[in-house]
């Protein structure tokens, strides 16, 4: 059985779905873009060009609801199927866009180059459990025009994962989409099988800006997946209750999705978001705390109601070092995530309110992640009926070590992690050098780094994403690529 | 492919039967026991070791190979014997008296004769004077004593000072493992190697023997 976790009951969900409705018909959204502005004039909002508003009807959300697909599928750089965004499948994806990373030498948090996303994106490829990537980092050493679709191209050159991503200007989406067009061969062959994810986020509250809702306007264009980011902040941005950020966090989701539908029909789309539990006390957002889980478990509930595959930010940390709190935030969140069956669940590596990459925390993340889909697979019977035949071997024998049954389920029914976690005795653990949680994940990120092999993408596509790549820095005034090695 | 080098492989993949027929393979073309035994079963076994300690394959894939060695080891045995070649080391085992907890020992006894020892095990609550006993009369070179509680600890002392009592503390080494037991009490007791699990175990008789 899969087990699966369930805060709102039916009336609750339907009650929300009604006044997050109510919200969009009488309130609307303000959406500064004019194209999105036309796009639902035409089918019949009411606009007023002066404020930026426009006023939904029931008719273009059914109309968006029946076209949006209630799943999809991703590709790796080589062309083979890695996710089923659908149903329950839960998959992981880093935390996303992190401006800082902690440099587990120094013990202190500093801004990322070129070498650090080298390091990430090598390091993903070892990472089982998280089954994309993300463009994790924004190296500053490329101009700023050009951070975003040079960690794509980053990702892209050393890591075949499908990439969860987002563009930070309306003019880097070209290049953007370019990029995944030289590995797939042809925006045909992008659109049959979707390479990248990306983020766009409606501003809270009831709000798109300029950036955000033309990204989502061109991602449709090409049918590359979106997700939709809403992220409302109790008692803040939002109202102070649960129930009320997720009319607030339903009513702007719905909007993107009606925006997607409008400009392509069966685009597909996730249900996301990345809401918080404002803390006001410290002024903070954060990610950890158990009321931002209610609230992403339960807006996937709504998502799963409307019949769309979910997304949510739900397993991070906002601890500034890997010390228990990351672990137990972390772990919180993904085990509600797999058991509310939230298709991508973004966070591993983050620290520090989505601010900070840590690789280590990335491996031990892994573990995480590994452990919380272990109990998503829950529990069946594996040959155990009649019982009686196991036990006389038992008796028998003494042990089950080697018997036919232990052999043929040990490791479908046990998940087994790295050397990061520790499960030595305590003698094995001194005579291996007493190491600690961080200086065990350590030498697995330095393990996994020097492990990596090239793989994915062939040299013709390498060379016409440096090509692409350096043009566009050309523009901005930086002559050369960074070093990559 | 030579043979041996054959035999060790099939051995690493737990295929007793090609073990067993290979072996008998390898005797018809006249080749050395000894070579067959060290080359091809212990070699395979070196490798399955390794590969357990750095977690790539685990307990029951060790223990399969072991079953496949003794497939190769059933047939050398004899014919090392005739030629007055002691095939592999004897190891007396036992849960200290007082105690039956013995499910440590167990493990440390199946991954022993999984290495390719003789295991005479004594079983639970086991006194000094049946573990020397015992040593003496099956040729032993080592005695291996398990406690879980504190209190049956000072067996392990008593066993020992047997040892020394009857002269035999050069010929036969004691060494000790347990949940309490530690490096620290093993040297203050005087038995010569303390084992914290079945791997260590095996490392240590091996180093003895």
């Amino acid at each position: 059985m899969r087990p699966l976790l369930r805060f709102l009951d039916e009336e609750l969900i339907e009650r929300i779905i009604s006044e997050a409705r109510d919200v969009l018909r009488t309130l609307g959204m303000e959406i500064h873009n004019q194209q999105a502005l036309e796009l639902l004039a035409d089918h019949g909002a009411t606009i007023d060009p002066g404020s930026f508003h426009a006023r939904f009807t029931d008719e273009i959300i059914d109309l968006a609801l029946a076209s949006a697909p209630s799943g999809f599928r991703l590709y790796d750089a080589g062309g083979r199927e890695t996710h089923d965004l659908s149903g329950e499948n839960v998959h992981f994806t880093p935390g996303s866009a992190a401006i800082n990373v902690l440099d587990h030498e120094t013990g202190s948090m500093r801004k990322p180059v070129t070498g650090d996303y080298v390091r990430y994106a090598r390091l993903m490829c070892a990472l089982d459990n998280i089954a994309s990537q993300s463009t994790a980092i924004v190296p500053t050493d490329v101009p700023d025009e050009v951070t975003d679709s040079y960690r794509l191209f980053l990702s892209l050159l050393f890591c075949p994962k499908p990439v969860v991503t987002g563009a930070f200007t309306i003019e880097s989406f070209e290049l953007m989409k370019d990029l995944q067009v030289v590995v797939r061969g042809s925006e045909e062959a992008l659109k049959e099988k979707p390479l990248t994810i990306f983020s766009v986020c409606p501003t809270a509250p009831l709000k798109w800006s300029e950036v955000t809702s033309q990204n989502l306007l061109d991602c449709a264009e090409y049918s590359i997946p979106v997700e939709y980011i809403s992220m409302p902040l109790t008692g803040f941005i939002s109202p102070v209750t649960i129930v009320g950020t997720l009319v607030q966090h339903t009513a702007e989701t719905l909007s993107g999705v009606v925006l997607t539908q409008l400009k392509n029909p069966g685009a597909p789309a996730l249900w996301g978001g990345s809401p918080a539990a404002f803390d006001v006390r410290y002024e903070t957002t954060p990610m950890g705390a158990a009321e931002t889980l209610l609230i992403d478990c339960a807006a996937s509930e709504i998502g799963k109601r409307l019949g769309l595959p979910t997304q949510a930010y739900s397993a991070l940390s906002d601890a500034k070092l890997l010390d228990a709190q990351a672990g137990l935030e972390t772990s919180m969140g993904a085990t509600l995530s797999v058991l509310a069956g939230i298709n991508n669940v973004s966070g591993p590596g983050m620290l520090d309110f989505e601010s900070c990459q840590s690789l280590e925390k990335l491996v031990l993340d892994n573990e995480i992640c590994g452990f919380a889909l272990r109990l998503a697979r829950g529990i069946e019977p594996r040959d155990d009926f009649p019982a009686v035949p196991i036990f006389e071997e038992l008796l028998r024998d003494g042990h089950l070590l080697i018997s036919d049954h232990t052999l043929a389920h040990l490791r479908d029914e046990h998940y087994f992690p790295s050397s990061t976690i520790d499960r030595a005795n305590r003698s094995r653990w001194q005579e291996e050098g007493s190491l600690t949680l961080g200086e065990r994940a350590h030498r697995e990120v330095e393990l996994k780094v020097a492990e990596w092999e090239p793989g994915g993408i062939g040299e013709t596509e390498q060379t016409e994403l440096v090509r692409l790549m350096e043009a566009a820095v050309r523009r901005y005034g930086l002559e050369e690529l960074p070093e990559r090695e | 492919m030579d043979i041996v080098t054959r035999i060790s492989e099939a051995l690493q993949r737990g295929d007793q039967d090609t073990v067993a027929s290979l072996t008998a393979e390898a005797l018809e073309h006249d080749l050395e026991p000894r070579m067959i035994l060290d080359d091809g079963l212990i070699a395979g076994m070196d490798v399955i070791g390794e590969r357990f300690r750095i977690h790539e394959i685990f307990l029951p894939e060790v223990l399969l190979a072991a079953r496949a060695m003794y497939a190769g080891l059933d047939q050398i045995e004899p014919l090392l014997a005739a030629s007055g070649i002691p095939a592999r080391g004897k190891v007396v085992i036992g849960t200290v008296q007082g105690d039956l907890h013995d499910i440590g020992k167990n493990l440390v006894g199946i991954m022993l004769r999984g290495a390719g020892f003789e295991v005479i095990d004594l079983g639970n609550d086991v006194s000094p004077e049946a573990f020397v006993t015992a040593a003496r009369e099956n040729e032993a070179r080592i005695i291996g004593m398990s406690a879980l509680l504190t209190t049956t600890m000072p067996v392990m002392g008593e066993t020992v000072e047997r040892l020394e009592r009857e002269g035999l503390r050069d010929e036969i080494h004691a060494i000790v493992g347990g949940a309490p037991v530690s490096e620290d009490f093993a040297s203050q007791i005087g038995a010569v190697a303390y084992g914290f699990d079945g791997l260590s175990a095996v490392e240590i008789v091996k180093r003895l023997v």
